[in-house]
């Protein structure tokens, strides 16, 4: 299946896939409302991290494991895999918020939400046109989505 | 915020950020590498320091909400024809600190641009104008010495065959190479990428002074290798390892002035390249300590010859100077298959900026006079000629053909394609483009796969309009206009300007 791959050598830190993250999914799908507005009032925030030390940073997020950790570890059927897509799916009427997928995921791409006891993950921008909007914003090309 | 050096308040430039527009997301901190921008706690929001900003682009071109415009500071001082502002914060500076101004890039002062004074035929009814989308149309070269007359004879199977045996020589789909820029000044992304581009486009790339990184060797018949005072990183294998050779005599962005690679650009790649201990300064002194006559630079030319069993063309590099015909002359006579010209408004890492400005020539000048005194003596045909030093289009390749170039070198331009906005402060490692830097955050910021791709880009968006020019011409390849000054008329130039530049005044 085709996942997001960051490459750390080209990822210059500059936080745009975050942006672009909360921006696509926000409710305004305005970058500035959803920014200002939506990430208090909504507690509204990015899938993906940008991870930096020293000279190094990495964007990561959700990597939709094959045999996948959260999964496994979740007790409400919360998260599941798509047989179809290959996806690592997040349902959150299920979800209930015990943190178990947070602590098993290794790469740590899981987190809380802000306000409320639910998690926030990468969907893959499911149903965005051109697909992730991280990948589109990167200005250096250090997220690739493709197939491996 | 009190008092604080009236130099510092003198500043360039003045960072505008819209409120309407910013979201304090902090991208302007992480971009600028200069910290002009920063996270003001008491206020909870970005805040800048006018003072610090050197004119980079950068924030404004990451913004994600386009609130940012770098503006000219603009107190300009009292108006003042003769005292302009640049004068005063010059004087400024320097009472301050007592030292050599520096500054990166090319000269921004403000000599006549001859590119600008000469405009191109065109062919109406009498010859008639060509369609490069439908006509095939030649804009191959050759660099290399060609002989005075060649002799044919007719082979065993009855073929005709080349008698002559020629001299070594560069191919060039497209007469524009990428200039000198060593590996140390740029980093190694763009060595690597400039490499990339000149192969998949069918020309070549100059190393500049700083030898060849091993990895970079499968890219040699696209470069040619440099030998500079400082014989950085010259051994047996990097002289063989390219298409040709250059030796770098002057260069016009400083002119009799060598070259100096602080110790911080200089880690292990670099240090291994050059063949220099990582940190330490390495510096080209101003003359080869070997060449001191015409005599001792054919010396050189013939050992470098020898090193390389005559299999490539040896190219000497001078900067566009007075008396630069002559000059030209004895190197061809020297034994040169190349002569290149580097022009008074070529770029470089660092030059003391009074030198940079008010040294040398423009290009123009020197190449007309150049190509002229090599064909009033003969010679012509005994070296190639390439042009350099402030190439901005494919007009002014086009015309620099016409005045006599064989092909030329794009350095400046080169480095605009990948971001660089000729801030000028190349010189101190901070090169918020990632380019004229080797700190591992920001060279970072080139992604070869896409500078690879944006250097192509260039030259080959630069190949379709010479195309168009040729055929609006009427010729259908560029060996036909080579020196064909008859394509050329001047505007608003004088008798002695047009004599120079071996053109009429647009009109006769
Ligand atoms: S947008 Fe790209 S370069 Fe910027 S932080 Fe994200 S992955 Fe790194
Ligand atoms: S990058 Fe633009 S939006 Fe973000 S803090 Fe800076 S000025 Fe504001
Ligand atoms: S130095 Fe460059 S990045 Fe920094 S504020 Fe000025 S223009 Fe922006
Ligand atoms: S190479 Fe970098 S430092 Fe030098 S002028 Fe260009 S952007 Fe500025």
């Amino acid at each position: 299946m085709k996942r997001v791959y960051p490459n750390k050598d080209y990822c210059i830190g500059c936080h745009l896939c975050e942006l672009a993250c909360v921006t696509a999914h926000s409710k305004s799908k305005d970058l500035i409302i959803a920014f200002r507005e939506e990430r208090g009032k909504d507690g509204l925030s990015p899938r993906k991290r940008v991870f930096e030390s020293g000279d190094i940073s990495v964007a990561i997020s959700c990597r939709h494991c094959d045999e996948a950790a959260c999964v496994a570890a979740c007790i409400a059927g919360g998260l599941r895999k798509d047989p179809e897509t290959g996806r690592t799916v997040y349902d959150r009427d299920r979800c209930v918020g015990c943190w178990s997928c947070l602590m098993a995921c290794p790469y740590g791409a899981i987190r809380r939400h802000p306000l409320e006891s639910k998690i926030v993950k990468c969907d893959l921008c499911e149903g965005r046109e051109g697909g992730p909007a991280c990948v589109a914003a990167c200005p250096n090309q250090a997220l690739k989505y493709e197939e491996r | 915020m009190l008092f604080q050096p009236v130099n510092k308040n003198y500043h360039e430039f003045c960072i505008d950020r819209d409120p309407e527009l910013c979201i304090n997301c902090k991208v302007c901190i992480r971009q600028c590498s200069y910290e002009a921008h920063f996270w003001d706690d008491a206020r909870q929001k970005v805040m800048h320091d006018n003072t610090k900003c050197i004119g980079c682009h950068r924030c404004e071109a990451l913004c994600p909400t386009n609130a940012l415009t770098i503006r000219n500071n603009p107190s300009d001082f009292r108006s003042h024809a003769l005292w302009r502002p640049v004068f005063l914060q010059n004087i400024y500076k320097q009472a301050d600190t007592g030292g050599v101004l520096l500054a990166g890039m090319g000269s921004p002062v403000d000599i006549p641009i001859y590119w600008d004074r000469m405009l191109l035929d065109a062919s109406q009814v009498t010859n008639p104008s060509i369609d490069p989308l439908r006509e095939p149309m030649e804009l191959k070269t050759f660099l290399g010495a060609k002989p005075r007359r060649v002799e044919v004879q007719t082979g065993k199977d009855g073929k005709p065959e080349l008698k002559t045996k020629l001299a070594p020589q560069i191919a060039l789909d497209v007469p524009i190479m990428f200039a000198a820029m060593s590996f140390g000044a740029i980093n190694f992304n763009l060595h690597r990428a400039m490499a990339r581009a000149a192969t998949e486009t069918g020309t070549v790339y100059n190393t500049g002074e700083g030898g060849l990184h091993k990895s970079l060797y499968k890219y040699g018949s696209h470069t040619i290798v440099q030998v500079a005072s400082g014989r950085f990183g010259v051994h047996r294998d990097y002289l063989k390892a390219g298409v040709g050779i250059e030796i770098k005599v002057g260069q016009g962005a400083k002119p009799g002035i060598g070259g100096h690679l602080p110790g911080e650009k200089i880690n292990d790649k670099v240090s291994e390249t050059r063949m220099v201990p990582i940190g330490s300064d390495a510096i080209s002194p101003a003359p080869h300590h070997d060449i001191y006559s015409i005599e001792d630079l054919l010396q050189l030319i013939y050992a470098l010859k020898e090193a390389s069993e005559y299999k490539v063309p040896v190219s000497v590099k001078i900067a566009a100077v007075h008396n630069v015909a002559a000059i030209a002359s004895g190197i061809a006579r020297a034994g040169a298959d190349i002569v290149t010209i580097d022009g008074m408004r070529g770029g470089t890492g660092a030059a003391p900026a009074m030198i940079r400005d008010n040294v040398g020539i423009p290009i123009e000048l020197a190449l007309a006079q150049v190509d002229q005194r090599l064909r009033d003596e003969g010679i012509r045909n005994n070296v190639s000629i390439v042009a350099a030093g402030g190439i901005r289009c494919s007009g002014d390749v086009i015309k620099a053909i016409a005045l006599g170039a064989d092909a030329v070198y794009i350095g400046t331009a080169t480095l605009v394609a990948v971001g660089c906005t000729l801030c000028g402060r190349c010189y101190t490692g901070k090169c918020p483009w990632g380019i004229a830097t080797n700190d591992p955050k920001l060279s970072k910021r080139q992604n070869p796969d896409i500078a690879a791709k944006k250097l192509a880009n260039l030259i080959r968006a630069w190949g379709h309009e010479i195309e168009e020019m040729l055929g609006g011409m009427g010729l259908n390849s560029i060996e036909s206009l080579r020196g064909n000054r008859d394509k050329l008329r001047g505007v608003g130039l004088s008798d002695t300007e047009l004599d120079i530049l071996g053109i009429k005044h647009a009109g006769r």
